[in-house]
């Protein structure tokens, strides 16, 4: 007992050791940065600064929020109707909600650049109907949608795992007993898959809040995200490094919290299942 | 059936392998040298470090000039770029690495020699030297030539679209103009974009007054409702497919721009322009001082920098080179205006930290503005 205990741990080593470097010294080190000034004097002026930077978290939130809750309403339905079809048709589909993930992301972003350019595939075709060309690129919604595109696999994955999960014989007792369609969605699918929905929900939150490149390559860099805000003051030198560190500190515990809030929706009704 | 298959594609790998490496096949140039190269340096290495795409590589059958080098002296050169000059001084500064050969721009050569980091050059031996044009001699951050060699010069200008852009503008106010609303393009840096504001307050570029740039960050936040986008490279797409009408931008860079698309025309906005000059230097801690002074003498010679013209498209500080009539720009207007067109034009210098920072962060008010 006591070796393979002994074994285990060494077996977990490297882990440890690259959590270490990779993990808690760069953490430590963003706490560092954030309480101190360029001249490495301990200050808390940086937070004060938060107040310049309150615009970029507002406008990170709301994209992030609503791009959430486009990709849920694309992804539940989406995922309904798979466990509908027959296996085979359900792996394709899923081969395609996953195929994208398999090209570079910047790849995926530029390829949007020539979909909604005022030159772009879209426009072209409108124009050579004779119709006027629309803005598409450089706005609010293609951003949105850029993060929509790149994150909407992280939303299908968990919630079609944990919709084709779903013991049919459930359904079939909520048909029995007199459930209406809209009853049985509300009483016992969604209730049943709510951890797939949470963690979808998380999984495309947290990187849709800290996103930097969507915006800028579909916003034409005049939308300044937090992500973007942190990428241009590491870019322009050590001077701006504790500013740039104390925007990513409060971007953590922003996430950290609402991982939280989150999580307690999945506990709560574990025990609710249970009970 | 299969294995026929694959082994007909590794057949045509193999081929293709061959044909590449038979196209990397460098035939020497027969240089027409006016200095005298020996190989007493042979077998030393040479550390060159230099702008991306800033030197004839031998593509389309141009001159590879770090080739040519090594070929006639036997020096081996190491060549390795940067992409601002803020990365390369932050090289020198902290890097281990020591340069022989760097090629920064004007601000960037004062903060060097402020600092003293720079070697005096033996300008005895760099006998090319008389081919550099007076006008590029005793520039602002080197008043007695004794640290630089001119290598590159430029300067913005407004690049716009003639089939959008009907009356030809002669002022940087028409990225203002609401009438091209997402239409324009404006710098995505600070200095560049700052410059412009500061042309159009009649400022001056390195201005130690606060209130000058918050004069010109407000005006860029006017600007910020008409502009499509901020861009950096991606001008060149933007402009070559008729994506967006105006965009200031290099007048080298302008010049490649053009030849993908000829609706595109160049102006020099009549409040003024920035202009820049990359200078060749030797950093304090190079190892091979004397190479290194070869190195320039060779960069010197008529037919590399008319090579390096060439392949670079900015405008050479080399007689030499602006005289030869088979130079592909000789007589180019906008590379090389008449003294009469010449555009009132203004160097960067190098800003003072407190300075800098305060720009640095205005910058951000006006994105997040």
């Amino acid at each position: 007992m006591k070796n393979s205990a002994l074994g285990r741990r060494i077996i977990a080593c490297p882990y440890y050791v690259w959590a270490a470097i990779f993990i808690i010294v760069p953490l430590i080190m963003i706490v560092y940065y954030s309480v101190t000034n360029p001249s490495g004097n301990i200050t808390l002026d940086n937070f004060l600064l938060l107040k310049k930077y309150g615009k970029a978290f507002l406008l990170s939130i709301t994209y992030a929020l609503i791009s959430t809750i486009v990709t849920f309403f694309i992804a539940y339905p989406l995922s309904y109707a798979m466990t509908k079809l027959k296996m085979s048709s359900q792996r394709l589909i899923l081969m395609m909600v996953i195929f994208p993930m398999w090209m570079n992301f910047l790849i995926r972003t530029y390829s949007w650049i020539s979909i909604l350019a005022n030159t772009g595939i879209i426009n072209s075709f409108l124009v050579s109907l004779g119709l006027e060309p629309l803005k598409l690129i450089n706005t609010p919604g293609a951003i949105i949608l850029g993060m929509v595109y790149d994150f909407l696999p992280y939303m299908v994955l968990p919630i079609y795992t944990a919709m084709s999960k779903i013991d049919r014989s459930l359904l079939e007792a909520s048909d029995d007993l007199g459930c209406n369609g809209w009853q049985k969605l509300k009483k016992v699918i969604f209730p049943l898959t709510l951890p797939g929905v949470v963690s979808g929900i998380t999984m495309v939150f947290v990187p849709s809040v800290s996103t930097f490149y969507i915006s800028q390559k579909l916003g034409g860099n005049k939308t300044m995200l937090i992500g973007d805000a942190i990428e241009y003051l590491f870019n322009i030198g050590p001077d701006h490094y504790n500013v740039a560190s104390t925007l990513s500190l409060v971007l953590m515990v922003l996430i950290l919290i609402s991982m939280a809030i989150m999580n307690r929706f999945t506990d709560e009704t574990d025990e609710g299942v249970i009970i | 059936m299969k294995r026929l298959l694959s082994l007909i594609l590794v057949f045509g790998m193999i081929c293709s392998f061959g044909a590449l490496l038979s196209g990397c096949g460098y035939t020497y140039a027969d240089l027409d040298l006016r200095a005298e190269y020996t190989k007493e340096f042979a077998g030393t290495t040479l550390n060159v470090y230099n702008w991306g795409e800033y030197i004839s590589d031998g593509s389309d059958d141009s001159i590879d000039t770090i080739k040519e080098f090594e070929h006639i002296t036997g020096i081996k050169v190491n060549y390795s770029t940067f992409d601002s000059n803020e990365t390369m001084y932050s090289q020198i500064k902290n890097g281990g690495v020591s340069y022989d050969i760097i090629i920064p721009s004007d601000y960037m050569i004062e903060r060097l020699i402020n600092e003293d980091m720079l070697l005096k050059l033996d300008t005895k031996k760099i006998t090319n030297l008389d081919l550099v044009d007076s006008k590029y001699k005793g520039l602002y951050f080197d008043p007695k030539d004794e640290y630089t060699v001119a290598y590159c010069v430029g300067m913005v200008g407004l690049i716009y679209n003639t089939k959008k852009v009907k009356e030809a503008p002669d002022s940087w106010h028409v990225l203002w103009d609401k009438k091209y609303k997402d239409d324009i393009l404006m710098f995505n840096n600070p200095r560049d974009a700052f410059a412009i504001a500061q042309f159009m307050l009649d400022q001056d570029l390195n201005s130690t007054n606060k209130s000058d740039w918050d004069k010109a960050a407000s005006l860029l936040k006017k600007q910020k409702k008409y502009l499509q986008s901020y861009v950096m490279d991606e001008v060149y797409g933007k402009m070559e497919t008729g994506e967006a009408a105006l965009a200031p931008y290099y007048a080298g860079d302008f010049l490649t721009m053009w030849e993908n698309n000829d609706d595109l025309a160049f102006v020099y906005p009549k409040e003024g322009t920035n202009i820049f000059v990359d200078s060749v230097c030797i950093p304090k801690n190079t190892q091979n001082y004397e190479a290194a002074i070869m190195f320039i003498n060779f960069l010197l010679e008529p037919d590399i920098a008319l090579a390096n013209a060439e392949y670079i498209g900015y405008a050479s500080p080399n007689t030499a080179v602006v005289n030869n009539e088979n130079y592909y720009y000789y007589g180019n207007k906008i590379l090389y205006p008449e003294e009469a067109d010449m555009p009132k034009t203004q160097y960067f210098h190098d800003i003072d930290k407190d300075i800098r920072n305060y720009y640095e962060n205005l910058w951000i008010d006006v994105k997040l503005y």
